[in-house]
């Protein structure tokens, strides 16, 4: 067994995501199943390569992602914005009391 | 007016500069064919007829004062409903953005705007692009319009079951690991994914940020070409998108084959293939043969690692991704007593089954202890594959492989296993994870009437080479081999 109940409980923790007993389980034995399997990475011998993170490089050739000039660029966009959040009060949007005292 | 069932974008074209139909006119038509079947087959989640017919408008005032008429002028498109489009909703086929509506244009939106095309609605896909089936839209699945009580692939399902059943001219999908390629195989149409980083990322709404890609699906290739386009290109506000010119992909189509070497890796056609897939795709290969191109037998070695490879880094970063659905800023809220608790009530209520599988795989991957053994291994392996292609590119210009291992599957067949339904992604993983383009062209039937794709890749930034091979094997009627 990859994966124990207390592990899901863990990452759901870590992740923020509320789980029923019932998940608990239907996960932990899902993703028990995809951790076995992918253990079939250790057949192969990975000590010496470097880990590819993105194929930018690689595509370009020698073109690494140029960071664009830092200027000010109008962005007038705080209304459209707030208007999709649940509770805002212009310019904040508002959450639960996270402090207590 | 007598109208064609098939539009292709040139048919649009000549219609209206001949005053056959108006945009306006043509607009509506699509409208009429989407009522009438949007209701069986989902593809559909949201129509955006206010933003349609202001497009149309704008295109009909220009023919009636003469003036030049924009690429893709009047063309009806639908897009996939994980690309933010300004005053349209965009769900992600998610119910953590069932009422979202961006202020914004994705790029390559707002470049299909600039060229001309309107825009009918957003089309139905799995839960955030994550899935092969479309199953896991919260909106319910998609119908193949070929064989209805099938699957139409995933996780572009609805655009690619929009454009095979006639309800939009073209439509922009987005490919993670196989998402554009494979449901065109799944309804019978050429899907293509570009090189990573040919098409700005800006304004799709991330799922694994290092695989995403946006591209077409299509009746035909020189359509996929016309919207290329229009889509690729540099473009500041998506800092790994390639500022490298674009070729003139609809003059390239035409070019002869003149010999061209096109691989075939034993490695896609062993273990878990059907035999119709297999024979159809042989077929293929020898229409390719007849048409000049030369067969090169390759082997890519590490294909078979390729799943564990994806899954961990996809999911890895889908984790990372998708912590921004917290409540706070858009999206849905479910309220709780402490911030942690609306968190954690809004992120159960929003979120599918499938996506909170992938949250917790990656997340697992990415935590103390295991980043090691998962994550980063992963990321090696990545590297090997990356390694496969391009040693197999010193020897042959194109690699053509079998775009699934099966047809498409009946609803609801693959559900309850979800490593069985991520197995089947062997075939279109491994260009995602080496970032290199490949197009999924119709290749025949097999015995029961479905449609079999064949996958054509070629190296980074060739779309024009794979859809000048996906062309001429349309044109000599590869659909039917």
């Amino acid at each position: 067994m990859k994966i124990s109940r207390e592990d899901v409980v863990r990452v759901a923790e870590l992740a923020h995501l509320g789980l029923t007993p019932e998940e608990v389980e239907k996960y932990r034995e899902q993703l028990d199943a995809i951790l076995t399997y992918v253990e079939k990475m250790n057949e192969l011998d990975l000590e010496k390569l470097e880990p590819m993170a993105q194929v930018l490089h690689a595509a370009g050739g020698d073109r690494h992602p140029e960071l664009r000039e830092d200027t000010l660029q109008p962005c007038d966009a705080a209304a459209p914005i707030l208007a999709q959040a649940s509770d805002a009060a212009n310019p904040f949007f508002r959450v639960p009391r996270v402090i207590e005292r | 007016m007598s109208t064609p069932t098939t539009w292709t974008i040139a048919g649009v074209r000549a219609a209206l500069e001949s005053k056959k139909i108006s945009a306006r006119e043509l607009a509506a038509e699509f409208y009429a064919r989407i009522n009438a079947r949007n209701a069986e087959l989902n593809a559909f989640l949201t129509l955006s007829p206010e933003r349609a017919y202001a497009q149309a408008d704008r295109i009909d005032a220009t023919i009636a004062r003469g003036g030049a008429l924009p690429p893709l002028a009047g063309v009806p498109i639908a897009i996939k409903d994980v690309l933010s489009t300004r005053g349209i909703r965009t769900t992600c086929a998610s119910k953590i953005l069932e009422n979202y509506v961006p202020p914004y244009d994705a790029t390559a939106v707002e470049r299909l705007d600039g060229a001309g095309a309107v825009f009918l609605g957003k089309t139905n896909c799995d839960e955030f692009a994550m899935g092969g089936s479309n199953e896991n839209s919260a909106y319910g699945p998609v119908r193949n319009p070929v064989a209805p009580d099938r699957v139409p692939g995933g996780s572009s399902g609805g655009s690619a079951a929009a454009v095979a059943a006639g309800l939009a001219v073209a439509a922009l999908g987005t490919d993670t690991g196989g998402s554009i390629r494979q449901p065109g195989a799944y309804c019978g149409v050429p899907g293509l994914m570009p090189t990573y980083g040919r098409v700005s990322r800006y304004g799709l709404v991330a799922f694994a940020s290092s695989l995403d890609k946006i591209g077409p699906l299509t009746s035909n290739v020189a359509d996929a070409a016309a919207l290329m386009q229009a889509i690729a290109g540099h473009d500041l506000n998506d800092s790994t998108s390639a500022d490298l010119p674009v070729p003139n992909y609809s003059a390239e189509l035409d070019k002869p084959l003149d010999w061209l070497r096109i691989g075939v890796p034993e490695d896609y056609f062993g273990e878990g293939i059907e035999p119709d897939v297999k024979a159809k795709v042989e077929a293929g290969i020898a229409l390719l043969n007849k048409l000049g191109c030369r067969r090169v037998p390759l082997k890519m070695p590490h294909t078979d690692y390729a799943i564990a490879a994806y899954y961990l880094i996809a999911t890895a970063e889908a984790s990372s991704n998708l912590a921004r659905y917290d409540g706070v800023r858009y999206g849905l809220r479910v309220p709780g007593s402490t911030l942690t608790e609306m968190y954690r009530n809004t992120r159960e209520r929003g979120f599918g089954p499938e996506v909170k599988r992938r949250i917790m795989l990656g997340t697992y991957a990415l935590s103390a202890g295991y980043y090691d053994a998962y994550y980063l291994r992963a990321q090696k392996v990545r590297a090997l594959i990356a390694q496969d292609f391009s040693d197999a590119f010193q020897k042959v210009d194109v690699i053509v492989t079998p775009t699934s291992p099966t047809p498409a599957f009946r609803l609801g067949e693959k559900t309850a296993d979800p490593l069985q339904m991520y197995l089947a992604d062997i075939y279109t993983v491994t260009g995602s994870l080496a970032g290199v383009p490949g197009i999924s062209v119709p290749c025949g039937m097999t015995k029961a009437g479905l449609p079999v794709g064949m996958q054509i890749f070629g190296p980074h930034f060739s779309e024009a080479r794979v859809m000048q091979v996906a062309h001429a094997f349309e044109k000599a009627g590869g659909a039917s081999v």
